[in-house]
């Protein structure tokens, strides 16, 4: 049985296997397909799930983000380890 | 007001041919004959439209869809329209080979079931001789192609006290996820309700191991749990509504707004045979008829759960009650809910039947 994923700044998380990102034209929006699921990105989401290739850690993923946004290193570590976390406990991301 | 919406996933029943017979199958029981069913252009064709119409996923299902020759060739096309693909499957059928080129034409997922987690009960369910320890080879075989692997689990008063062995195979297999599915009570499961529903008791303890297993699986396999509607309070959100999420298309074509809705006989249904899919999806009568709120009854029409659950499940309403514009009588405040409750008191405190298994001509 696979271990849980925890999420920290050293990670490279990448989408896992059977989950997909992709554009849904008909509804002008960007979704994550997983079995069963279907997981609709709001901006900020979809800046980060963009960036996660297996190779970018997540350190660099913040550092990336609070420079584009001006904002706060630590809130936005914050944000972007609540979410990966999350889609990680759903099998959805994988590191 | 009645806004239509794309569907998001295309239930595709490839047939209705199955080398298992479980007795709670969602199949009609007018099963539909291999003669009948749609060719392969007709289906590519009929998944083109559902690409246009705003599908994301298709399931490929049954029956058994891997008695189709073709579903590679299926597979590639709904690969090639940028759908995410997934095979709904028994797996007695498959084999190295063949998983291998389902892998190849762009298969993203697959759902196996198991009828129990061991092989006298598994083998004696779905009426298949060496079943059990065919899939469980199966499973195998899928994780080691690199597929991420769900495990379909129906339960009912026949398997329930298998229920923590069915979590620790499912764990063993190495699943990313698993449905375990309280039965539910249409076609065959209707006609075979005494031999498989469960007393509340067994729900309750059902309930208590799969809360137990979400904690203590965190994280590692994802655990969807389905409960039986005859015992709830409020009735589930059936497909997430009639023609707003879901469609079904019979082996035969007939356009269905979900799988079990030609057991609705006051309906009929249009095929892709005879008219675009499109078309079916927004103007047909069918799908009309109990799409949005306009057509609920009270309780229904004043409730503030209206556009949660939808007025419930159209079938369920049909089969205890002979209207399908009802308020199903799942829920509680339906005032049939107690006619319900008492067809399954009287059902879990009864003898247990034999099973009538699914076969052509059984139903």
């Amino acid at each position: 049985m696979s271990e849980r994923a925890v999420i920290d700044e050293s990670s490279t998380p990448r989408l896992a296997r059977g989950a997909r990102l992709q554009f849904d034209q008909h509804r002008d929006r960007w979704i994550v397909q997983a079995p069963e699921r279907l997981f609709v990105l709001d901006p900020i989401a979809l800046e980060i799930v963009q960036r996660c290739d297996g190779a970018v850690s997540v350190g660099a993923m913040v550092d990336e983000l609070a420079a584009k946004y001006n904002a706060p290193r630590d809130v936005i570590l914050r944000d972007v380890s609540a979410l990966l976390q999350d889609f990680a406990d759903k099998g959805v991301m994988t590191t | 007001m009645n806004e239509i919406s794309p569907p998001l996933a295309l239930l595709a029943e490839l047939t209705h041919r199955c080398p298992l017979q479980c007795p709670y199958c969602s199949n009609p029981l007018n099963l539909e004959r291999g003669s009948g069913e749609l060719t392969t252009a007709e289906w590519q064709r009929a998944i083109d439209e559902a690409a246009a119409l705003g599908i994301l996923q298709i399931h490929f299902s049954g029956g058994e869809p891997t008695v189709r020759r073709d579903l590679e060739a299926l597979v590639r096309h709904a690969h090639d329209a940028n759908l995410y693909t997934n095979l709904i499957t028994a797996g007695v059928m498959l084999d190295a080979e063949r998983i291998g080129s389902l892998v190849e034409a762009g298969l993203d997922h697959v759902q196996l079931s198991f009828q129990d987690s061991e092989p006298v009960g598994g083998d004696r369910i779905g009426g298949f001789k060496g079943g059990h320890a065919k899939k469980i080879e199966v499973a195998r075989l899928i994780r080691a192609a690199g597929l991420p692997l769900t495990l379909n689990l129906v339960v009912h008063r026949q398997n329930l006290h298998h229920l923590e062995d069915l979590i620790a195979m499912a764990v063993e297999l190495d699943a990313h996820r698993m449905e375990i599915a309280h039965v539910q009570y249409y076609g065959w499961a209707f006609k075979n309700r005494a031999a498989l529903m469960p007393t509340r008791t067994q729900l309750e303890q059902a309930t208590a191991v799969v809360t137990a297993a979400r904690e203590r699986l965190k994280g590692k396999v994802v655990i969807d749990y389905v409960v039986p509607d005859y015992y709830a309070r409020r009735p589930k959100s059936c497909m997430g509504g009639w023609g707003r999420q879901f469609l079904n298309i019979s082996p035969t074509g007939k356009v269905l707004p979900c799988h079990a809705a030609e057991s609705v006989t006051t309906l009929s249904f249009d095929s892709v045979r005879q008219r675009p899919l499109g078309d079916i999806w927004r103007n047909s009568e069918a799908f009309n008829r109990y799409r949005g709120t306009d057509w609920m009854p009270e309780p229904c029409h004043s409730c503030d759960r209206r556009e949660i659950d939808w007025g419930g499940c159209r079938c369920q309403a049909f089969a205890i009650l002979g209207d399908a514009g009802a308020t199903d009588p799942a829920c509680g405040l339906s005032p049939f809910h107690d006619r319900l409750v008492h067809l399954a008191e009287q059902d879990a405190a009864g003898e247990t039947p034999e099973f009538v298994y699914r076969r052509i001509g059984a139903g």
